[in-house]
């Protein structure tokens, strides 16, 4: 019986620690796009609190917490971080596995605010992006997914091909950042 | 020289500093030029085109004189103003544009010449022979005139960049942008206040008035202390604003180490921020500008403003016995303050015949100074008084001609300034940045008191509320100046310092009919040089408008653009060198294919392997042929994870594909794929691929790896403005997928010893696909082929494609195959007439591929309408053929253009051109794809091919496209 090994998508990359801040691999577990169909969002909403136990996520919000999360990722698409989806959900939405799809890491330290404000053209600080707050953006010059999971704490996505990229570019600002103090 | 009692640096700390290889000692808190005027250094640089011996002449970021090269090596940094420059121990500063040395300059010959060398000199004098321009002149003139030369070196230095956010931003604090930012941190605002400065406080720290009954100075420090303490407000000192954009977006540069000795600890020399605000407040202030007279430029002759400065805020006089020239009363202030100071002041020359007295100095009323003496250094200056002329000995002369609103960022979104008559300045046009509120002095506000209240009301104002804030007791003495801009009289007056434009320049250009102010700007080259004539442009405008018997406000203003101070592009692009220019994208079999030894090539982001070579191989051919013969004798593994996938699902998933392919997609039957064509709306090819049908509701489709990003928004805007009542749902799952095109002979052979449940020939025929299990692993199985053998594409999750490349480069090796690259993967689909962009390069149709049956006639799709253009249906058109090489060379190259034979290898023959080629090791020839006028109804005409470029001619046969195995047996295996 032959046998093919698994890879994380940031092996090797993280986890790095620069000043206060660390950069370290979130293991979300599964990764399930939900794109509900023709009027089926509010069964979607439904089948999803009752199977995952989180509400539908609005634009630029995240629902749920750590280890279960729906984190909104586009117009009309919903990333499900963390269970493994029920049957059900296919009722009402396009389901596409996802989990291998996207490099994700978090990162955190008092400055992680400082660190985006290098690479993330958006108002990071927590009295605008709070937490459970997501955005569609970029990170330097890489498509993101970034969202707000803790005080000082991101959830940072990339396609997983980028991962490399990604962790380059955040370990500059993170260095930066610590050097400046 | 330091003056005694006066100053806010601090005595008790020396810092010891070079220039041009002396060695000086300098105080904490001082400026390079604040310290060179303390070791009594007046002469600090020389002109851009005559050579003129210069010296300071502000205080602030307008310096036109004092510009020297700091550090040196490959982190030297030219044209850095000796007046922003802060002072550090160790610091070193060469002058610059001189040789040998600053006291002795050769270049300054040119000086000589200045009669020649006036406006429009060299447009005149180097026109002829054009081809000496390039190669002669230029070169000549840029080594004979210029400012700072970079090392040469690439640059070490570590620059930054990022983004910041605010309520309102305050630009300049000063008193005007102080208060702004008081009134909005009290109210609770996200305030954001910037000063270019290394200290906020602006005039305050440069005069020796009093605000709310103590030192300006100590008020704000108080200030500065309340703003500190409001969370809501933050302040950036040493950072311009050097632009306004659109939608309240501002640039600006952070000097974050030019004051710091150290370099390469990681701290960046300077951040480039954007910043974006949802108002602001413009608290900029004014800049003094001088009086043009003869030989305005010697060393000594300074804006009295910076004479001020430099006592009051850094204890040093510019000379022993100072003269101070002026047209208002705000000059006298300086002679009350080095009389205060115990300076000895010559005179005070008023050019208004009702200028008030001033106790204790002679003055000169309706007086103006005609001429300065003193090359290296002012020793005595000339006056014209209603009596005659007088000679008075004097070391420095403090000019101040009036203020100009420093109008610069309410213009760079393309408002014009007004004309005040009252302060004779242009001022901000109301509303001319929406959310930008100009207040203070940059807004024609000139007392002190009137900028704070003026602040006040502006952040109101910007914040669309009441604020009322107590205002300190100030000074409010009313601005009065008769303008003057010239001393007329001969020789030469200057306007712009750095670029060495006098008087009689400006006066030329009207005279050559350049009569309008961007004309005469271009011709003279006034306010074109590193400070844009922030000193000068309203001089020269206002003589302009003399000459030409115009008014100033209808000659107007040149046109103000960012940055307002010198912007390194090194800080625009921060963060974008080496692996930061572009994201890099890397397969799952990325480092096992790098550690085979394959030299990965860029394809858009994508990094894929060219080939992979094997000990004894001498050149990338070796190593291709090798490949080719892998897939069409054993098997071959390639990754093919870069070519896009789209997840498509939904009841309308059929329709949508029917939509955007040309070929029909509804009646594909589940469990199986079919290559499709796709067109842009203009009718001209915009991708093929194949798509697989999973499901009676679910497909996934195949783009080329260029397209995939192009496909996916095409197919998005079909759903969201198209089509948006389809119930059809596309999800990209290009990255989810590692996915290893199998091909071969022995292709199934290989598969079958790692799928959970083998396969034949019945079970997954040509054009099969399914749900497999890959060692355990949930998979796909795709029977597909590029290569035109009998060929698959197994996909598994991303996380499991480094370890199956692995094992399937492992198991071809066994069968006699092994890997191929990219070079292998072009031979074989060239072999096989099969298309790329190379081809569909974005102005080809599907008639010129001859596909055009592949648009069904049964339906509508994208692009149909209009590849029925009768200019789209030529059959003269260049078409797709294969081509093969007949004559002696038997080399064909890509790029190459064809010709019929016998006629002239010329633009106007042309017949079209090659696309593709390879050398084939199955016909053991070149093997190559181009199109050609009529197309495939010339199979087995010739053409010649010239390749101009790389000096190849050849004689080709037009033959089918499809030159290996015409009748595609091989592939249904």
């Amino acid at each position: 019986m032959v046998e093919i090994v698994a890879k994380s998508a940031v092996d090797g990359l993280v986890p790095l620690e620069i000043g206060a801040q660390k950069l370290t691999e979130a293991k979300l577990g599964p990764l399930t796009s939900l794109m509900a169909y023709n009027g089926a969002e509010a069964g979607l909403a439904k089948a999803l609190e009752t199977a995952h136990g989180m509400a539908l996520p609005g634009p630029n919000r995240a629902t749920g917490k750590d280890g279960a999360r729906a984190i909104w990722f586009g117009r009309g698409q919903v990333v499900l971080a963390g269970p493994e989806p029920v049957a059900d959900l296919a009722e009402y939405a396009a389901v596409v596995d996802q989990s291998d799809a996207w490099a994700c890491v978090e990162l955190s330290g008092p400055k992680a605010e400082a660190v985006l404000a290098r690479l993330v053209p958006l108002d990071l600080r927590a009295a605008h992006f709070k937490r459970g707050h997501t955005a569609r953006t970029q990170i330097q010059h890489v498509n993101a997914s970034v969202t707000r999971i803790g005080a000082d704490r991101f959830l940072l996505m990339v396609f997983r091909s980028m991962a490399a990229t990604l962790v380059h570019d955040l370990s500059q600002a993170m260095t930066t950042v610590a050097a400046r103090g | 020289m330091r003056v005694a009692g006066k100053g806010l640096i601090d005595r008790a700390a020396p810092l010891s500093f070079r220039f041009d290889g002396h060695s000086y000692d300098g105080l904490a808190g001082d400026t390079l030029a604040s310290a060179l005027l303390a070791n009594g250094i007046k002469l600090m640089g020389r002109s851009f085109k005559y050579h003129r011996p210069r010296g300071v002449y502000s205080a602030g970021s307008e310096e036109p004189n004092a510009l020297v090269t700091v550090g040196r090596g490959a982190a030297a940094e030219p044209n850095i103003r000796a007046t922003v420059q802060e002072l550090y121990g160790g610091l070193e500063a060469v002058s610059q544009n001189r040789w040998p040395s600053l006291g002795f300059d050769v270049l300054s010959l040119n000086d000589l010449g200045a009669p020649f060398l006036g406006a429009g000199f060299y447009y005149k004098t180097f026109m002829w022979p054009q081809s000496f321009w390039e190669k002669v002149y230029e070169p000549f003139i840029r080594r004979a005139a210029g400012l700072g030369g970079l090392s040469g070196a690439p640059n070490p230095d570590h620059y930054d960049k990022g983004y910041l956010f605010c309520d309102l931003l305050v630009i300049g604090a000063g008193p005007t942008g102080l208060m702004a930012a008081l009134a909005a941190g009290r109210a609770g605002a996200d305030v954001l206040l910037v000063d270019e400065d290394s200290r906020m406080g602006g005039r305050l720290l440069a005069e020796t008035q009093e605000v709310g009954g103590q030192p300006g100075h100590l008020w704000v420090d108080n200030v500065l202390a309340e703003l500190d303490s409001l969370p809501n407000v933050r302040r950036m000192v040493r950072t311009t604003v050097t632009g306004v954009h659109d939608g309240g977006t501002f640039g600006a540069l952070e000097r974050v180490s030019h004051h710091r000795g150290t370099r390469g600890d990681g701290v960046p020399l300077e951040t480039f921020w954007r910043i974006v605000a949802k108002s602001s407040v413009l608290a900029a202030g004014a800049l003094e500008r001088g009086i043009a007279f003869r030989n305005n430029d010697r060393p000594g002759i300074m804006q009295a403003g910076a004479v001020r400065a430099y006592l009051n805020r850094w204890g040093v006089t510019p000379g022993k016995t100072v003269t101070v020239f002026g047209n208002n009363d705000g000059a006298h202030q300086t002679v009350r303050d080095l009389q205060d100071a115990g300076v000895h002041v010559a005179a005070l020359i008023d050019s208004r015949e009702d200028a008030p007295l001033l106790p204790g100095v002679q003055v000169f009323k309706g007086s103006v100074v005609s001429n300065a003496a003193g090359r290296h250094g002012l020793e005595a200056i000339t006056l014209r008084t209603p009596l005659g002329e007088e000679r008075i000995a004097t070391d420095c002369l403090a000019v101040s001609g009036g203020w100009n609103a420093t109008v610069h960022l309410t213009c760079h979104l393309g408002a014009r300034p007004e004309w005040s008559e009252q302060i004779a300045s242009f001022v901000p046009m109301a509303g001319a940045v929406p959310g930008m509120v100009a207040a203070g002095a940059c807004n024609g506000q000139m007392s002190t008191a009137a900028c704070l209240a003026a602040g006040v009301a502006a952040a109101g104002q910007a914040l669309g509320r009441e604020i009322s804030v107590d205002l300190p007791q100030a000074e409010d003495d009313p601005y009065r100046l008769s303008p003057i801009w010239a001393v007329p009289g001969k020789g030469r007056a200057w306007l712009d310092f750095q670029n060495d434009v006098s008087v009689k320049d400006v006066k030329q250009a009207a005279h050559e009919n350049f009569r309008s102010v961007e004309h005469m700007k271009r011709y003279t080259t006034q306010g074109m040089a590193t400070d844009q004539g922030k000193n000068s442009n309203m001089q020269a405008l206002a003589l302009l408008a003399d000459a030409t018997g115009r008014g100033i406000p209808e000659t107007g203003t040149t046109t103000f653009r960012p940055p307002y101070t010198p912007v390194a592009i090194a800080a625009l692009g921060a963060g974008a060198r080496g692996k930061g220019f572009a994201p890099e994208r890397f397969t799952t079999s990325h480092a096992v294919s790098v550690e085979m030894g394959a030299p990965m090539v860029a394809t858009g982001l994508w990094y894929r392997p060219s080939y992979f070579p094997r000990e004894r191989e001498n050149t990338w051919r070796d190593s291709c042929d090798r490949e080719v013969g892998y897939v069409r004798n054993s098997v071959g593994v390639c990754d093919v994870s870069t070519l896009g996938k789209i997840d498509i699902q939904g009841p309308d998933a059929a329709a949508l594909l029917d939509f955007a392919y040309t070929n029909m997609f509804s009646t594909l039957k589940v469990g199986r794929v079919r290559y499709g064509l796709m067109l842009r709306e203009d009718g001209h090819v915009m991708d093929d691929g194949t798509t697989a049908r999973l499901g009676e509701t679910h497909y996934v489709m195949t783009t080329t790896t260029a397209a995939a990003g192009p496909v996916m928004r095409h197919l998005e805007f079909i759903t969201q403005a198209l089509r948006p009542d389809w119930d059809v749902r596309i999800t990209s799952a290009t990255e989810q997928w590692a996915q290893f095109a199998v091909a071969g002979p022995k292709a199934r052979d290989l598969l079958n010893g790692l799928l959970d449940t083998p396969i034949d020939n019945d079970s997954f025929p040509f054009m099969a696909c399914g749900d497999v299990s890959v060692a355990g692993v949930a998979g796909r199985l795709f029977r597909i082929s590029f290569s035109g053998e009998h060929a698959y594409e197994v996909a598994v999750p991303a996380r499991y494609g480094e370890s199956l490349f692995k094992l399937l480069v492992e198991r071809a090796e066994a069968l006699e195959g092994g890997a191929y690259g990219m070079e292998a993967l072009n031979v074989l689909r060239i072999e096989k007439g099969f298309i790329t962009h190379a081809e569909i390069t974005g102005r080809v149709t599907a008639f010129d591929c001859h596909m055009e049956r592949m648009i069904s006639a049964k339906k509508d799709c994208i692009g149909k309408t209009m590849a029925q253009r009768e200019g789209l249906l030529d059959p003269d058109r260049e078409r797709l053929v294969g081509l093969k090489a007949v004559g002696p060379v038997k080399q064909i190259t890509a790029g190459a253009h064809l010709f019929n034979e016998g006629d002239a290898a010329h633009r106007v023959h042309d017949q079209g051109y090659v696309t593709s080629v390879g050398w084939s090791p199955s016909l053991e020839r070149y093997v190559a794809l181009g199109f050609v006028r009529g197309g495939m109804a010339r199979v087995g005409e010739r053409v010649r091919m010239v390749d101009h470029l790389r000096d190849v001619e050849t004689v080709l046969e037009i033959v089918d496209p499809v030159q290996f195995d015409p009748e595609g047996e091989r592939v249904r295996g």
